[in-house]
């Protein structure tokens, strides 16, 4: 019996119905991203079901305590706009909570009254809302543009819009992790750290959504980046953006704005895009690459060369976001994997571009759909079955179905836990990954094989 | 390691004051109004709780919207209707899968809860209309999946924009001839809560689909369950119990729920309400429309699942089913005493705190009496006054702007199908033996003096009252759970279980006994603190033998 019955073999097209999507709306995004820096309470600008949802949904892929506060917005916020709830937020959030920084995002209904986040921020720092030394800053984030990944580019774009450039350079670099992991952030800062390049992470949710358990409830954990330091940002020496869709348009912005200059890389999954973010990394601090990241780099290589029997030719549907995807087809491709069926709810013909030039003469076709979704790409499956899933847990009903292994990676991931603690990010990331493809691709072997092939090495 | 309990004995006034402390004048005064210290019933006049007022802006609540309560609750486990959200994706996205509505397909097939269907609005059609894209979407459905009802849900920015849902579920209704199509105005910002959702969604199912299978349906003593959505398997486990004792379940409202058991809910001799919040309305229509009684049930604890059923027996006077009931509880009470022994050394005299959605802060202390545990403190997210307060207050509540939003629906005696279920004399009799129809006495009766019941709980008040009372446990939804953990109290989630279930029912009783006792005696517990944090100088350095 199949979980996802109704889903025909035929493919029709379609142009106005979205069924099982891969993606979500802005505002989660951006909420995301706010948690990032230190001490700041998220706040979502419209009704209390937004707000409800998104917590909700980090909450079960962190399972950490998501803190946000809404407008709350009800009928008559809809009609006359939502200015008065939000100056009473502000009011309310400062007195009771009293984080740092308010960090608010807008939700499809306040960006279609047209609410105007800083004409309300004045307003609110006019009549003293806003304690002395606190910040607010906003995003607007309409959830009928682009996606959860559209959203989280906007957040950290306000965030690089704090900078106060003072004219003296400092010998910082900014690195824009873009929407990956708690655990990626930390492996990024530590990567950055053997090489010796001394960076301003943002945002970062290290130490943030993987707190410990204490017995203590701090709703602002240590971790996040400071006000002081996003001030800062627009002195650096320069800004690297890991991620097209993620980050480059604050790096941008900071380029264009403050003369901080920037290079927009891949998000360092796997080993092609790792590589060169540590070669911009060394050329960015003039140093050589200290021998124990080479170490860790061969160490990743060697575990290619040693199961490449087990990775070569495997076909695999993959889903998510634009930055992860690119760099995770690249290196399926690399371990003579191939990647089938790429999609992504995100829209961007960049993307279907980039994954077929990643791609090209590989000895495959790859159908690639950027505002896609999983309906689709389980027709794809039927047609012509795979070996493996990679993609967040809305993956299981299809791997059930189908009985193919899925490796849970991207968001959300409702029903495992690791994400938050271990990176995929880097070479060790990429030990990870070998690690997970391998155990799933060997036990099913292990499981289906006749008895009298079934081995003990292997 | 136990917890170090707090040995100072806290009273409800200064519990009250603490929360209150920190808030700006305003807020206070209305936060005032919403905690209340629980009075003994016998008081004169009940004390008063202000309940289903909007949320106030900026304080973390844990609420959701209406179209939470309209889609996910009501109509989420509906497995052979087609739900279409109409609006950009977030909304779709959120309330897909995630209530845990289990379903069993087996018997027709047909079950589209495991997809998610959105007309994913794009920012052209905020800005000339969606009315196109969703007429073409319901189409896209039809043509692929052909189902007997497609619901079309609206989420904010489609009432903002005016779509008119209604207009083009009729026109493709019309069209299609073989499907029914129907659209709820349930954008979030509607109501204060869920349940102007669960109202609305109510209402057009009412409206569009109950009475519509004319066929009888075969069944000695036949009922519906109204407010049961079967998160865990609930309503498998009530329903097996009712198979057991020769009751036929007509329809559940909505949990495992189907099409066909909606069009044929007239059917029934008897309404059972589990979630008076969710759906009492719709008992009082059925019994105006179409003349079924109703009563109020309690699934949720061994004991209460005893007297539930006595209940319904008693209401049909068969001596047949009377026996029948009596033989099914007198064979399922000794598992479930067995389990109650094993788990009562350690978790008698505990302690629980419950805030959810709608009925289960309530029910659920039933199972946790069974337990030995007291209840400290409970509220809920979405009620109104009547669910703390008991029915009687219904005619004192003024209707205010945020509910006037809210359609009540007229309905009067079907000409054809309305039929008294029993005389008047019938009515009297069971009346005069005690029997009470339409009644819900509230929680508040239920709970002991000087606890604390508190409307709409934010996260604020969740953490202070953990930390200032220090629970055993604590019971609300996931946005709650991990901040109370982090305290160092367990935190059962009651919406969704937390992956367990069911609760319901008698197995359901054992299980929850299991899991309560799985939570309060975990050791993580006392894992708090590190050795050397306990005692952090050092007196000495190592010596090495
Ligand atoms: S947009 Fe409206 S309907 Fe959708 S989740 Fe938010 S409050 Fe609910
Ligand atoms: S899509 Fe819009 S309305 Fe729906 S949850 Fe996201 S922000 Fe809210």
């Amino acid at each position: 019996m199949a979980l996802l019955k109704h889903t025909p073999v035929e493919i029709k097209e379609r142009k106005a119905l979205t069924v099982n999507p891969a993606k979500t709306c802005q505002p989660i995004g951006a909420m995301y991203a706010s948690l990032g820096i230190h001490g700041c309470l998220p706040h979502s600008h419209g009704s209390q079901g937004c707000c409800a949802y998104h917590r909700s949904a980090l909450t079960r892929h962190y399972k950490e305590p998501i803190s946000a506060a809404t407008s709350s917005f009800t009928e008559g916020a809809s009609v006359f706009g939502g200015h008065a709830n939000l100056i009473q937020a502000i009011d309310n959030i400062f007195t009771v909570y009293d984080p740092e920084v308010i960090a608010v995002h807008t939700t499809c209904l306040s960006e279609t009254i047209g609410d105007d986040l800083n004409q309300i921020f004045d307003k609110a720092r006019k009549s003293g809302k806003v304690p002395e030394g606190k910040t607010c800053l906003g995003a607007p984030t309409p959830s009928y543009v682009g996606s959860h990944v559209t959203g989280f580019s906007n957040m950290v774009k306000a965030m690089a819009q704090l900078a106060e450039p003072s004219g003296k350079k400092t010998h910082k670099v900014n690195v824009i992790p873009g929407w990956v992991e708690p655990s990626d952030m930390g492996e990024i800062k530590r990567l950055c750290a053997m090489v010796g390049v001394d960076i301003t992470l943002f945002p970062d949710t290290d130490g943030v959504l993987n707190a410990p358990l204490t017995g203590e409830y701090k709703m602002f954990p240590d971790g996040g980046v400071t006000i002081k330091e996003l001030k800062k940002t627009g002195d650096a020496l320069g800004t690297l953006a890991l991620g097209e869709w993620c980050s480059a348009d604050a790096a941008r912005w900071l380029d264009a704005k403050c003369k901080v200059p920037c290079t927009v890389l891949d998000m360092p999954f796997g080993l092609a895009a790792t590589d060169r973010f540590i070669d911009v990394l060394r050329t960015v601090a003039g140093v050589s690459v200290p021998d124990s990241v080479a170490f860790e780099r061969g160490q990743l290589v060697d575990m290619i060369s040693d199961m490449h029997q087990y990775f070569y030719g495997k076909r695999v549907a993959i889903w998510g976001d634009p930055d992860q995807l690119i760099s995770m087809c690249e290196f399926l491709v690399s371990l003579d994997m191939q990647p089938v069926y790429v999609v992504t709810g995100t829209p961007g013909k960049k993307f279907e571009a980039r994954i077929k030039e990643i791609c090209a003469d590989q000895p495959f076709e790859v159908k690639v759909k950027a505002k896609g979704d999983m309906f689709l790409m389980h027709q794809w499956i039927k047609n012509e079955p795979v070996d493996l899933l990679i993609g967040n847990t809305y993956g299981k009903y299809i791997s059930r179905d189908e009985d193919i292994p899925l490796l849970r990676w991207g968001f959300p991931i409702l029903d495992r836990q690791g994400h938050q603690y271990f990176p995929t990010v880097g070479y060790k990331g990429g030990l990870r990954l070998l690690e997970k493809i391998l155990g799933l691709l060997l036990d099913r072997k292990d499981r289906d094989d006749p008895e009298t092939t079934f081995e003990l090495v292997l | 390691m136990a917890k170090t309990k707090k040995v100072v004995q806290l009273m409800p006034t200064d519990i009250k004051e603490e929360l209150l402390k920190k808030y700006p004048p305003k807020v206070a005064r209305k936060r005032a109004k919403q905690i209340l210290i629980n009075e003994a019933t016998e008081a004169e006049a009940p004390p008063e709780i202000l309940a289903n007022v909007r949320t106030i802006p900026g304080i973390i609540t844990m609420r959701g919207c209406t179209y939470a309560g309209c889609k996910g609750v009501i109509m989420g486990p509906t497995r052979d209707i087609l739900n279409i959200t109409h609006g950009p994706i977030g909304c779709g996205f959120y309330s897909w899968l995630t209530r845990r509505n289990q379903t069993d397909a087996s018997s027709d097939g047909v079950n589209y809860m495991p997809y998610c269907f959105s007309t994913d609005m794009q920012d052209q059609d905020i800005i000339f209309g969606g009315e196109k894209k969703l007429a073409a979407a319901i189409q896209e459905a039809y043509d692929i999946f052909h189902p007997k009802g497609i619901c079309v849900f609206a989420t904010c920015p489609v009432g903002l924009i005016g779509d008119d849902i209604h207009a083009v579920s009729r026109k493709m209704k019309e069209k299609f001839g073989d499907c029914n199509v129907f659209a709820f105005s349930c954008e979030g910002y509607k109501g204060v809560s869920q349940s102007a959702g669960h109202h609305i969604a109510n209402n057009q199912v009412f409206t569009n689909l109950v009475g519509e299978n004319e066929e009888p349906k075969e069944g000695k003593y036949k009922i519906n369950l109204l407010g049961e959505y079967n998160i865990g398997g609930d309503g498998f486990e009530i329903d097996r119990i009712f198979k057991k004792c020769g009751i036929t379940n007509i329809s559940t409202f909505s949990g495992n729920s189907t099409y066909d058991q909606f069009a044929s809910a007239q059917h029934a001799d008897l309404d059972c309400v589990m979630c008076h919040r969710s759906i009492n309305y719709v008992a009082d229509m059925l019994e105006t429309k179409y003349g079924i009684p109703w009563i109020k049930v309690n699934f949720i604890g061994s004991k209460s699942t005893a007297k539930s059923l006595r209940k319904i027996a008693e209401y049909f006077g068969d001596q047949e089913l009377i026996d029948r009931v009596e033989a099914v509880i007198a064979e399922e009470m000794p598992e479930v005493e067995a389990a109650r022994a094993k788990v009562l050394p350690h978790t008698e005299g505990k302690t629980a705190m419950l805030f959810v959605g709608g009925s289960r802060a309530h029910h659920y202390q039933d199972l946790f009496a069974e337990m030995g545990m007291k209840t400290l403190s409970a509220g809920y997210e979405f009620a109104h006054r009547d669910d703390y307060e008991g029915r009687q207050v219904i005619p004192e509540l003024k209707p205010d702007a945020d509910s006037r939003n809210i359609e009540e629906i007229e309905v009067e005696a079907d000409e054809k199908l309305y039929n008294p279920r029993k005389t008047a004399d019938e009515f009297k009799a069971l009346e005069e033996a005690g029997f009470e129809f339409k009644h819900y006495e509230g929680m508040n009766d239920q709970m002991d003096k000087g606890t604390l019941i508190i409307d709409d709980l934010n996260q604020y008040e969740a953490d202070k009252l953990v930390e200032l009372l220090k629970p055993d446990i604590f019971c609300a939804g996931i946005k709650e759970k991990f901040s109370i953990q982090k305290l160092g109290v367990p935190m059962k989630q009651l919406h969704s279980y937390d992956s367990g279930g069911p609760y319901a029912g008698f197995k359901g009783a054992i299980n929850f006994y299991k899991e309560i006792d799985r939570l309060v005696s975990s050791k993580v517990w006392s894992y708090m603190k590190a050795p050397w944090q306990e005692s952090p100088e050092l007196t000495a350095t190592f010596v090495w033998e």
